[in-house]
This record gives C-alpha cells, sequence and structure tokens, in this order.
C-alpha cells in the first residue's frame, strides 16, 4: 500500500440545532482547530475545496466567500457536492490534486447550516430529495427511501425492530460521551415501547422506521487537511495518518432502476471493494470504522456491505455488541449520524476526524485499543453516492 | 398535456417524455424501447444510453408482478400535507423491468406483505392529476 499522502489537521466544531452565527463563522470553527492541530498557517496551503449540500445554503458559491473568511485567498478553491458524502468527495479530490504533484497542502471543508432555511422549506426539498420527475410525484421523502430498503431487508433476514432499536442505543451510549454531538441523551429499550405514553423514539415516521431510527438534522462543520509525503517531512508532522485506500461508486437514482432493495445499498459494496483492493487489505484488517448510520437499518446494511458480517448476518454484530467499543470491530463510537448529528456537507470529515483521533490515540473516553487501520463509508443520497476511505498510521 | 399533469403533485414541466401523461389519460401505463437496440426503459427515457439513439418507441408495462418492498410514510413532505398515511412501494416485473409508486387506498395495511403478488393500473386524481398506482392482483 502506498502512504503518498497524509491527513495532517483535523477539525469538527459542535454539532448543533441552530448555530447561532452565519456559514462563514461555522465554517471557521472547524478551520480553526484543523489549522492549530496541523500547526501550519494559511501560507502553506496551496488549495481549498468546500463541499456541502447546496439545497441549503443561501449563499450562492460559497467557496469564494468562504476562502476569504477564512484567509485562504488568494489560493485555487472550489466546491464539491455529493449529497451526505460532500466532504468525503472532497477528501478524494484532495488526494488525487496532490498524489498528481499540482499542490501539497489541501484544506477540505465541509459545512452545513440546515437551519439556514425554514422547516417548511427544508421539508420541501428533502421530498425533491431523489428523482424529482418520476418519484417526487408520489410524495416521497428521504426516511421513506431507507424504510423500503428496512422492509426488503427485515423480510429476507429476520431483522427485527429490536435489531434496529439496538443500533440506536449503541449510537446513544457513545453520543453521551462525544462532547461535539447533538443528541447527548442515553437512549433504553422504554423509549421504543409503543405501549409507553413517554416514548418520543417510538412514533412511526415511514414504517418500519420509527423517529428513534432517523438522525438528527444539526448544523455543523468538518476540517481535514491533506499534505504529501514530502511535505509531512518538511511540516514535521507527528502523527500523520495515510490514506490507504479510496473508493467510490455511483447508482440509478431511480428504486425502479436498481437491484432488490434486501440486497442493500449497492454502491457502499462497490465502493468497499476498490478501497480494500487499493489498500491491500481486507475487513478482517479494518480495527475500528465510522459507517453512514442516516438510519438504524443504514448501520446493518453496511456491516455487511464492508464485509464484517456474511450477507443477511449484519443483525448478529449488535446481537452480540460486537460494534461496541470494546468488541471485535468497534463501529460509529462516536455516536454516529444517529447521536452525534448528520450536518449533511459535513458528515464526512467528521467521521474522518473520528477515525484520524483514533489512529492518533486523541480519542479520549471514545478511545478504541490500539488501532492500526480504520475505515469510513460515506452514503451520499439514498444510495446514490458511496465512498469508503481506509486509513493507516 | 405538459408534464406537470404527472403525478400527486410535479415538479417537472418540461420533458421529452410528457407524451407518457398522455398515455396515462388512456389508461395505459408505458414505457420506452429503442428503436435501434431494443433496449428498454421504465421510467421512459428519451434517449438510450445503451447505443446513444434518441428513436424511441412506447410499449405498455406488463400488469402483474411483485411487491418487492414497501413502507407507509406517516408525514409527508411541503405539498402532500393532506395525503398521510400513505403507502409506497416497487413492483418487479421480473423482466428487468420495475416501477416505483403508491399503493392503492382500497389494499388495507395489513394486507401488504414483501413479495406479494400485485397489479398495477392508471389512475385520476379529483383535480385533474394523473397517475398510476399498485393495486391487488
Ligand atoms: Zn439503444
Amino acid at each position: 500500500m502506498a502512504k503518498d499522502v497524509a491527513v495532517i489537521g483535523v477539525g469538527q466544531s459542535h454539532f448543533v440545532r441552530g448555530y447561532e452565527g452565519s456559514i462563514r463563522e461555522l465554517a471557521f470553527e472547524a478551520f480553526r482547530e484543523a489549522m492549530q492541530d496541523a500547526g501550519i498557517t494559511q501560507k502553506q496551503v496551496d488549495a481549498s475545496i468546500f463541499c456541502s449540500a447546496p439545497e441549503y445554503d443561501k449563499q450562492r458559491s460559497p467557496a469564494g466567500v468562504l476562502a476569504e473568511y477564512l484567509g485562504l485567498i488568494p489560493q485555487p478553491t472550489f466546491y464539491v457536492e455529493t449529497v451526505c458524502s460532500s466532504s468525503s468527495t472532497g477528501v478524494k479530490i484532495g488526494y488525487g490534486l496532490i498524489k498528481s504533484g499540482l499542490h501539497d497542502v489541501i484544506v477540505v471543508l465541509g459545512f452545513q447550516k440546515m437551519s439556514e432555511i425554514t422547516s417548511a422549506e427544508s421539508q420541501e426539498r428533502m421530498g425533491r430529495g431523489a428523482d424529482i420527475q418520476w418519484e417526487a410525484p408520489f410524495g416521497t421523502m428521504m426516511p421513506a427511501y431507507y424504510a423500503l430498503y428496512a422492509q426488503a431487508y427485515m423480510a429476507k433476514n429476520g431483522l427485527t425492530h429490536d435489531d434496529l432499536m439496538n443500533v440506536r442505543v449503541k449510537a446513544a451510549t457513545y453520543g453521551q460521551i462525544n462532547e461535539r454531538a447533538v443528541y447527548r441523551k442515553g437512549v433504553k429499550p422504554e423509549d421504543f415501547d409503543p405501549k409507553n405514553p413517554e416514548a418520543k423514539l417510538a412514533a412511526p415516521v415511514a414504517l418500519p422506521l420509527r423517529v428513534g431510527d432517523c438522525c438528527a438534522n444539526a448544523d455543523g462543520s468538518s476540517c481535514i487537511i491533506l499534505a504529501s509525503k514530502k511535505k509531512v517531512k518538511e511540516l514535521g508532522i507527528k502523527k500523520p495518518v495515510y490514506i490507504l485506500g479510496l473508493g467510490a461508486a455511483s447508482e440509478a437514482v431511480n428504486m425502479a432502476a436498481r437491484p432488490d432493495c434486501a440486497q442493500g445499498i449497492k454502491v457502499a459494496k462497490v465502493a468497499a471493494d476498490v478501497a480494500y483492493k487499493m489498500a491491500g487489505a481486507g475487513p478482517q484488517d479494518i480495527d475500528v470504522a465510522e459507517v453512514h448510520d442516516c438510519f438504524t437499518i443504514a448501520e446493518i446494511m453496511a456491516y455487511e456491505a464492508l464485509g464484517f458480517a456474511p450477507v443477511g448476518e449484519g443483525k448478529q454484530l449488535i446481537r452480540e455488541k460486537a460494534t461496541y467499543r470494546e468488541g471485535k470491530i468497534p463501529v460509529n463510537v462516536d455516536g454516529g449520524l444517529l447521536s452525534k448529528g448528520h450536518p449533511i456537507g459535513a458528515t464526512g470529515g467528521s467521521q474522518i476526524r473520528t477515525i484520524v483521533l483514533q489512529l492518533r490515540g486523541e480519542a479520549g473516553p471514545m478511545q478504541v485499543k490500539d488501532p492500526e487501520i480504520g475505515l469510513v463509508h460515506n452514503i451520499g443520497g439514498v444510495g446514490l453516492y458511496g465512498n469508503v476511505t481506509i486509513f493507516g498510521r | 398535456m405538459g408534464f406537470e399533469k404527472f403525478g400527486r403533485k410535479s415538479f417537472t414541466a418540461m420533458t421529452k417524455t410528457a407524451k407518457f401523461v398522455d398515455f396515462l389519460a388512456e389508461g395505459k401505463i408505458n414505457g420506452t424501447v429503442c428503436k435501434k437496440c431494443g433496449t428498454k426503459y421504465f421510467p421512459p427515457r428519451a434517449d438510450c444510453a445503451n447505443c446513444f439513439s434518441n428513436e424511441m418507441d412506447w410499449f405498455e408495462m406488463p400488469k402483474k408482478g411483485r411487491l418487492e418492498t414497501f413502507t407507509t410514510a406517516m408525514y409527508a413532505p411541503f405539498g402532500f400535507e393532506a395525503d398521510p398515511p400513505y403507502t409506497m412501494g416497487v413492483v418487479d416485473f421480473g423482466n428487468g423491468l420495475k416501477l416505483f409508486a403508491r399503493l392503492a387506498k382500497d389494499i388495507k395495511p395489513e394486507d401488504v406483505k414483501v413479495g406479494m403478488d400485485v397489479t398495477v393500473r392508471t389512475l385520476k386524481y379529483d383535480d385533474g392529476q394523473l397517475s398510476f398506482e399498485i393495486a391487488k392482483a
């Protein structure tokens, strides 16, 4: 495996509801932390890449505006978008620009202020989240799409509502100890009990998914600073974390043009295979992972796409608590999207930050024991884009 | 007739496949088939990604299929607030063709099962919008 491009700095804002500031101020929070982490100044940055889902932004073409606010002009800057996986895509492009020799140090900044628009506007945009020509006219929304996957998958593989609930219980276990998470509360089985009038998480959203199966919207930013091997030396970076493998894939937007939902999200499997091959590694080599648990079902399907469990057997990992911090393959021990929150454009960078901190041994109360190789699985839209990135010390 | 007539609420006014809506008015759910290479498409497409041809014919979709999956939406996006709960699903016709739509209101939620036999039919809403739906086989 080639160790040509490293992450030298990571940053993340608190993920919150209703951030009290503008997008440039939100972006600055993650940027400041990542720059101080890397110990560099703006003069040492060659280019910047900004990542978000544009339907939430009022600012048109935000890259130039944010680059100026972060002090990154006159260096080149541009914008990339793959909805929820925008910042993973940004990192992939940054890797290419460094590997090609065009640049040596690149700032990848993901941000989203979902509260920038009203909840009515947000509802309308979410309804148009997939195929606006052929599916939105039926009244689709994001939870409904993942519910289609959940229904088919549960029928085929014997996955139960309690299994889904237990994914949420695990996420909340770590959301409680992650001070950057938007949802800091613990979750108990009683919270999912439809007979319990206090059980807010039990309310159905898009059956079989309930409120507790869905991640929290949030405002937030993340920043990943990438550097060439040469710059890692020159800058005297003490704990570089290298990108070992990158995989990405795309899929038909319309459900009618996809394989059977019971098989899970296809782009995840395609991207994982590419990333593993590039890294010269396999599922058995992964010590800690971040997966895109926008809904509880998504985490179970991710276990299988990534090869952590055989096809149809993802449920066993949650039943055996194998994906807890002390388990054989810890997954989302920062609370995941379910508890940490999902500020669309910032999510991939936040997942990468978690893995980098884990590999450096700096994850605090969430630290897994001595991991060497970590993986990030970040899905855009409803399996429209898949990104898997593998990191090592 | 333009494409704004399609579905409960359309977000697309113009498409080269707008004739789809005229067929709905005739009670037909049609896909497109490439005149050059024979590739069939549903939803319909104006261009063939297989051979680059833009010469398409219309063909009528099969009626009988099996319900691959479904979900019942308890909340709806902006513009559909009056509708919940409603059930949406994917029908697999078994010949490489599938279709996404709502399930007919006359199917009881407790009767909906993954893998059940279903049929598809056109539908006209009170406001004149044209669509298609999944019905009991
Ligand atoms: Zn053709």
